[in-house]
Formats: structure tokens, C-alpha cells, sequence
């Protein structure tokens, strides 16, 4: 596990890829101009949204490419791909991405507050806070925990009951998850406590939220932690409980940039400002990827957006990978 | 008079330097300030980025395969802190790039210790000031040089100089639109005593030649100065005029005395009545002449008078009964009536005896010459509203046809004086003693013939 791990680290970050693998690729619309949008996010949670799109613009086809973060970055940092919009979870390399002067300017961001976009450049479409979700069954004659204090506490206390029945994110496959975990560990040092109990209890480790879910929701596991919270909403269950920890709830925001890379930036940006409008961000709410909000964030000070800036690029170095995977294995994984 | 030339004005050239000397310190200010501020501004990025390099210097380790990086997730975060600028890093180890942009330009100097360095190159399109910090670290015993660079784009802090550069600009806006106003107020505050003196001069009337006496400031003495100097000179010239004329009268009237004292002597013996008619024209010219003589000498009085007058408080119903009481004889010679017409309570005013006497006297004597025999003078003395006005009526010839204002001019006559003796200079006399009283004198057609000589004279 531990060399996978270092190999592939060193491989996604290290080496360019010779070419990325795109998962899904589908085409919505029949006009004669193209737009072709690069996502981490299913088609079918887009596909209304971009049917929003296209209905104000039916002279557009919109080709959607499908493919996992660390693929978009490599679409993009490493090939140079033609895509017009790039949409991805991976806040970090989204910021890399910018930082190395990937991304083009965009004006029509100033709806946006501070927080959620970064220069003209890079601009959140939605936010989704990052939760636990438990299986009620199984914290029967325990509280559930409220806090990440609270849940090193019954993990430590009730380790047989445990055991075998915990998920998170692999954070050597998953983009989000590595993401998740290096904020985590920024946050905090309870998340090293909590890796140190969780690696003794054999945690299983997923590379999306909907496996974890689905996990939870068959039973096979008592507790996902670092899920995202739009899939769990999207999958309700009277047996799982979401928690948004207490003492801080990280907000993933998607984010969206104009790559340079791009052959037709106009109509790309179009399709940005469709998703940061009013009728953009109801689409996507309505899709399960919550809207960008002052609000939310003022009615529940736990939530802590991940902040937009340049410090997220420290854990895309290439070392700082290698050294943060090397002591989350160390704890996570133990002999 | 002619226009008096001027070249320039003092007050737009003191506006103009005033405005000159504001622009030039507006703009001084604005440069000093702006500079001022990009250098705090770049002093404060600075210290924030040598921060950030140091932070990730001191996380070097050292160990026996190799050295180990630890980049804090603040070092970078507090460089987004001040802005939205792009941050590039470069570690190298000896020469080798361990992680970071690999391309990131090295300084053209050694870095050594924990100073950073700083310098500013044009990196991925962009403008990049990097910090550099350099230390050593114990690699498996052996001493190896680490370098720390970490760079951020300037686009910040262009927008805060550019900020503090709108700002220094509004600032020296204003000192100077301030600076501006204060130039013209002390325009016009340095010329008022000049203003003032040119008013006080201005003021005075055309005989009013007395030397300047008022306070001015020590710039505007000498000007004063020659003023005055030339106010002497204008009045020695006027004063040595009016001896001449005196002297001259004086020359003249006396052996005229005796020409016509010998010539009537001459008539009583003469039998021939040829010689008695010449003698009879010689006494008749001189008569003349005497008469325009002393007409001659009363004008130069009453202009000097004008300057130097010598007030004092007197009664003018007295003074027109005494003037009536003297006119009787030559009003009896014409079988003439002088009728007064005085107010009961004294007429009082303060003013030169000699030139009112002198407007007075020849305003009866005009009555009288050129009145018809047989008719009477009417004098008439009356106040109202502070001013007394004294009115002299005869039944005579009138103006004439070259209207009132004509015959005060000097030396003028009217066209209708026929045989009777004058100088010309009476009514002007009037005119001028009038003025220089401070009154005034209207000569207009008596209704039913004849002429009204109205003198109107303030009283107090």
C-alpha cells in the first residue's frame, strides 16, 4: 500500500502523464459552435444544468468529458487540452492550475464574494460541505459524536464494535480526498489523533463519496468520515445520520477556470456566467451542488469554506505530497 | 487727458507666481509622497515575503539521506494574504532543484544566511519580486547550501501604489487648488494699500494740492514721496502764476488810476468839443481796462482762495444787506431798485468771506449793468434742506442765444452785451468761488424777461 502509494505520488505529480483518460464523454445539443467542458462531476448531476445552458443558446453543442481530478490537471498543466471550462473538485491543482498562468481572465466574477474565487481567474460554481455520515444502528447505546474529539473518543473506547467498519478517502487516489486530508491535518492536530485510532481499527479506504454511501447504507460500514455532503443529501437514508462536525466543517468548493489552452475562451466563459447566474446557481442547487452562499456559511459558523489562496499549493509540491502521504500511511496504515 | 499705458498687471503677475510656486510644491508633494509611499509599500511586501522565505528555510532539514522540505501551509497563505498575487518557489540543494519552479531565475549575487535578498525578474508573462534566503544544513555529516526562493507577482502592490498614487494625486490637487486661492488673496491684500492710495488721490478735487500726508506701507514711501514732490512743483507754478497776476493788476490798475484822474482834469479844462469827446472815450477805456483788471485780480483770488481757504462763520442775510448797502450808489446812478427778500432768522454758514463776497458782488454788478433803467433787482435769500440758496433777478437784456452754461467760461461774453463794459470774467468768478464753497451756481431766463442767477450754497 505505502509504495503504491509513494509511486503513484511521485508518477501524478513528478512525471507527466503521456495522456489523460477522460471517464465519460457526452455531447448535449445540436448547434453548430462547440464548447467542450471539462469536469470531475457526473454528467447526469450537470446534465440539467447544462440543459439550462443550452436553452439559452441553442446554436451551442456542449461536449462534457468526464475524467478525475488528478486527470483534469493533467488535461490541462501537463497536454495543453482544448477545453473551454474546467470544473473541477480539486481546489488545490485548480489553484495550481492558475498560479502557473493556465487560466485566462474572466470578468463577470465580481458576483462572486471573496472567498469563493481567486484574482479574475478562478471562480467557485458551488460549495459542498465535507461531513460524516453514521449509521444510527450502530452507535446503539453510544452518543454520536459531534466532533472530530468526539469521535476519536468512541473509536478509541469501543474498537471491537469498530473495527473493520470505517471509511474514508484515500487520499493516494483521490484528488478530494487528498485534499480533505492535507486540510484536515492543517486544521488540526486531532486529525492525527483521529488517523492514529482510525489506522488501528483496519479502515477501509474509497476513492468517491458514493462508494462510501453506499457502504454505509448497505451496512457494511458504521461511519464514513469526509464525505461529501451533497451525496449524502442526495441519497437519504432513515438509518444514516450526516454530521457536520463541530468544531469545523471544511466547504469544498467546485471551482471553474477558463483554461488558455482553450479555442473558443468566449463561449467558455459564456457557459461560467450562465453557472455563477441566478438561474446557473438555482440549476445547481437543485442538482445537489449547493449554491455559493454568505448565508449558509453565517447560519452555520462551523462551516469553513477552504480558503481560495496560494497556501494550497504547499501540498501539491511534490515533496510535501511524498512527506504528508508517508506520515498519513504511517498512521492510517499499520501493520 | 490720455489713456494711461500699461504694461502688465502687478496682481496677475503675483497671481501667476502665487500659482506658478503652488503647482511646482503640488506636484513636488505628489512625487514625494508617492514615492514615499511605493517605497513603504515595497518595504512592507518585502519584509512579508523575506518572512515567508525565512518560515521555509528554517523548516530545512537535514538527515542522513538527504535533505527534507516542509513548506508550512502559512508561508504561502500569508502571501496571499496581502493580495491576489501568483507565488512561485524554488528550492535548491548545492545546484540541484530539489521542488519548485525550476525555472525560477536565481539572484546575480550569493545568497548567504538568513537576510533575504531580494530582486525583482519578469517570470511566466508576469512581473516577479522573489525573496532569497540561503543556509546551511548537515546532509550524513557533510555541510551542503540550501536556497530558498520564493517569488510573488506585484500585482498588489501596483494596485495599492496605484492607490496611494491617486490618493498623493488628490492631495496635491487639493494643496494646490488651496495654494491657489491663498496666491490670490495675497494678490490682492499686497496691492490694497496701492488701491487705497490711488482712491485717496483720486478722491481729491482738481484744486486740492496739498502734500500727501496718510500712512503707507514702506514700499509705496518713495512713491508718496515724489507725489508730493511734484505736488510741491505744481503749486510753486500755480503760486508764482497768481503773483504774476496780482503784481501785474496791481502794476496796471495803478497808473490807469492816474491816466484817468489827468484825463477828466483834461475834459473840465477843454472847450473843444472834439477833444472833450476823445477825452470822454479816454476815460471810457479806461474804465474799461480798470474795471477788467480787478475782475483779473478777484478770478486769481478766488482761485487761490480755492486752494487756501480761510473759513470762517458769518451771517448771509448781513452779507447781502452790507453788499446791497454797497451797490446802492451805482443802483441810484441807473435809477435802479435793489429789493431784498431775507428770511427773519440770520442765515448761518461757515466759508470764505472773500469768495463768497466776490460771487455776491459780481452777481449784484451784473444785475445792475445789465439790467434796464427803471427796474428793480430782486435778492432773494431762502433755506431749505441744509442748503441756502441766494437768487438774483433782473429785469434786463437775458442770456442770449449762447445759452447760460457758455457765458461762465472765461473771457466769454454774450452776443447780446452791446455797448456795456465787461471782462468775461464775472459769471466764471461765480462759478469758481461757488465750487470752492462747495456749492453750486445756475444762471437760467428770467419769466417775463430778464435773468435769475441762483447760487445754491450747503450750509454746516
Amino acid at each position: 500500500m505505502r509504495h503504491i502509494a509513494l509511486a503513484l505520488g511521485l508518477i501524478l505529480t513528478a512525471a507527466p502523464v503521456a495522456s489523460f483518460e477522460i471517464e465519460e464523454s457526452a455531447l448535449f445539443g445540436s448547434g453548430a459552435a462547440q464548447v467542450a467542458v471539462l469536469s470531475t462531476t457526473d454528467s447526469q448531476v450537470f446534465a440539467p444544468v447544462i440543459e439550462g445552458f443550452l436553452a439559452t443558446r441553442p446554436d451551442l453543442t456542449l461536449r462534457y468529458d468526464v475524467a478525475n481530478s488528478q486527470q483534469v490537471y493533467a488535461a490541462i498543466h501537463a497536454e495543453g487540452a482544448a477545453f473551454d471550462l474546467v470544473i473541477s473538485s480539486a481546489m488545490d491543482l485548480q489553484m495550481k492550475l492558475a498560479n502557473d498562468g493556465f487560466a485566462t481572465s474572466f470578468d463577470g466574477g465580481t458576483v462572486l464574494p471573496g472567498w469563493a474565487r481567486w484574482r479574475d481567474q478562478l471562480f467557485a460554481v458551488a460549495q459542498e460541505p465535507v461531513v460524516m455520515i453514521a449509521r444510527t444502528a450502530d452507535f446503539e447505546g453510544l452518543a454520536l459524536p459531534r466532533s472530530r474529539a468526539d469521535l476519536v473518543a468512541v473509536l478509541r473506547d469501543n474498537p471491537e464494535r469498530f473495527r473493520g467498519r470505517i471509511g474514508t478517502y484515500d487520499p493516494v487516489h483521490s484528488g478530494a480526498g487528498y485534499l480533505f486530508a492535507t486540510q484536515d491535518a492543517r486544521q488540526s492536530d486531532t486529525s492525527w489523533r483521529l488517523a492514529e485510532v482510525a489506522g488501528r481499527l483496519e479502515p477501509h479506504l474509497y476513492d468517491t463519496s458514493a462508494g462510501m454511501i453506499g457502504d454505509v447504507q448497505a451496512g457494511r460500514l458504521s461511519l464514513a468520515y469526509n464525505v461529501l455532503g451533497s451525496y449524502a443529501a442526495a441519497r437519504p437514508d432513515p438509518g444514516m445520520v450526516v454530521i457536520a462536525p463541530e468544531d469545523f466543517t471544511h466547504v469544498l468548493l467546485r471551482t471553474a477556470l477558463i483554461p488558455v489552452s482553450s479555442q473558443a475562451p468566449d463561449l467558455g466563459a459564456q457557459f461560467l456566467a450562465f453557472l455563477l447566474s441566478a438561474q446557473g446557481q438555482a440549476l445547481l442547487d437543485a442538482a445537489g451542488l449547493s449554491r455559493i452562499s454568505d448565508a449558509t456559511l453565517a447560519d452555520a459558523p462551523q462551516l469553513r469554506p477552504i480558503r481560495l489562496d496560494p497556501g494550497l499549493l504547499v501540498y501539491v509540491d511534490p515533496l510535501m505530497r511524498q512527506r504528508f502521504l508517508n506520515e498519513w500511511t504511517a498512521a492510517i496504515v499499520q501493520p | 487727458m490720455s489713456a494711461v499705458r500699461h504694461t502688465g498687471s502687478i496682481r496677475r503677475r503675483l497671481l501667476l507666481q502665487g500659482v506658478a510656486v503652488a503647482a511646482v510644491l503640488s506636484l513636488l508633494l505628489y512625487l514625494a509622497v508617492r514615492g514615499v509611499a511605493g517605497a513603504a509599500i515595497q518595504t512592507t511586501q518585502d519584509s512579508v515575503l523575506g518572512t515567508a522565505t525565512v518560515i521555509i528555510a528554517e523548516e530545512l532539514r537535514g538527515g542522513e539521506d538527504g535533505v527534507s522540505v516542509d513548506i508550512p501551509y502559512a508561508a504561502f497563505s500569508m502571501l496571499g494574504a496581502v493580495g491576489e498575487d501568483r507565488v512561485f518557489y524554488r528550492i535548491l540543494v548545492a545546484a540541484d532543484t530539489v521542488t519548485g519552479y525550476a525555472d525560477l531565475p536565481l539572484p546575480d549575487r550569493a545568497v548567504t544566511g538568513l537576510t533575504p535578498l531580494f530582486y525583482t525578474v519578469p517570470y511566466q508573462g508576469a512581473e516577479v519580486r522573489v525573496g532569497a534566503v540561503g543556509r546551511s544544513v548537515l546532509v550524513d555529516g557533510r555541510r551542503v547550501d540550501a536556497t530558498v526562493l520564493l517569488g510573488q507577482t506585484r500585482t498588489a502592490q501596483v494596485a495599492i501604489t496605484a492607490q496611494m498614487a491617486n490618493r498623493a494625486a488628490a492631495l496635491g490637487l487639493g494643496v494646490f487648488a488651496l495654494a491657489a486661492v491663498l496666491a490670490l488673496l495675497t494678490a490682492r491684500s499686497v496691492l490694497s494699500p496701492v488701491n487705497k492710495l490711488a482712491e485717496a488721490v483720486g478722491r481729491r478735487g482738481p484744486q486740492d494740492l496739498r502734500p500727501m500726508v496718510r500712512g503707507v506701507p514702506r514700499e509705496l514711501v518713495p512713491l508718496v514721496a515724489a507725489l508730493n514732490g511734484l505736488i510741491a512743483r505744481l503749486r510753486g507754478a500755480l503760486d508764482r502764476t497768481e503773483t504774476f497776476i496780482t503784481e501785474a493788476a496791481h502794476h496796471v490798475r495803478t497808473p490807469l488810476a492816474t491816466v484817468r484822474m489827468q484825463a477828466e482834469i483834461a475834459l473840465r479844462q477843454a472847450r473843444d468839443d472834439a477833444t472833450r469827446a476823445s477825452l470822454r472815450n479816454v476815460i471810457r477805456a479806461v474804465d474799461n481796462a480798470a474795471r477788467s483788471t480787478g475782475q483779473m485780480l478777484d478770478h486769481a483770488s478766488v482761485i487761490y482762495r480755492s486752494d487756501q481757504r480761510a473759513e470762517e462763520v458769518l451771517a448771509l442775510d448781513q452779507v447781502l444787506r452790507d453788499l446791497a448797502a454797497q451797490a446802492d450808489p451805482t443802483a441810484e446812478m441807473r435809477d435802479m431798485d435793489i429789493a431784498l427778500d431775507l428770511p427773519e432768522a440770520p442765515v448761518v454758514l461757515a466759508v470764505d468771506r472773500l469768495l463768497l463776497e466776490s460771487a455776491l458782488r459780481n452777481l449784484l454788478d451784473n444785475a445792475l449793468k445789465y439790467g434796464h433803467a427803471d427796474t428793480v433787482v430782486d435778492v432773494l435769500l431762502r433755506t431749505r434742506d441744509g442748503v441756502a440758496t441766494v437768487q438774483v433777478c433782473d429785469r434786463g437784456r437775458g442770456i442770449g442765444a449762447g445759452g447760460a452754461d457758455a457765458l461762465t467760461e472765461r473771457f466769454a461774453r454774450g452776443d447780446n452785451v452791446g455797448d456795456v463794459v465787461g471782462s468775461g470774467l464775472g459769471l466764471t468768478i461765480v462759478r469758481d468761488a461757488a465750487k470752492a464753497c462747495g456749492g453750486r451756481f445756475v444762471l437760467e431766463p428770467r419769466t417775463g424777461g430778464g435773468t435769475c442767477a441762483t447760487l445754491h450754497l450747503p450750509l454746516g
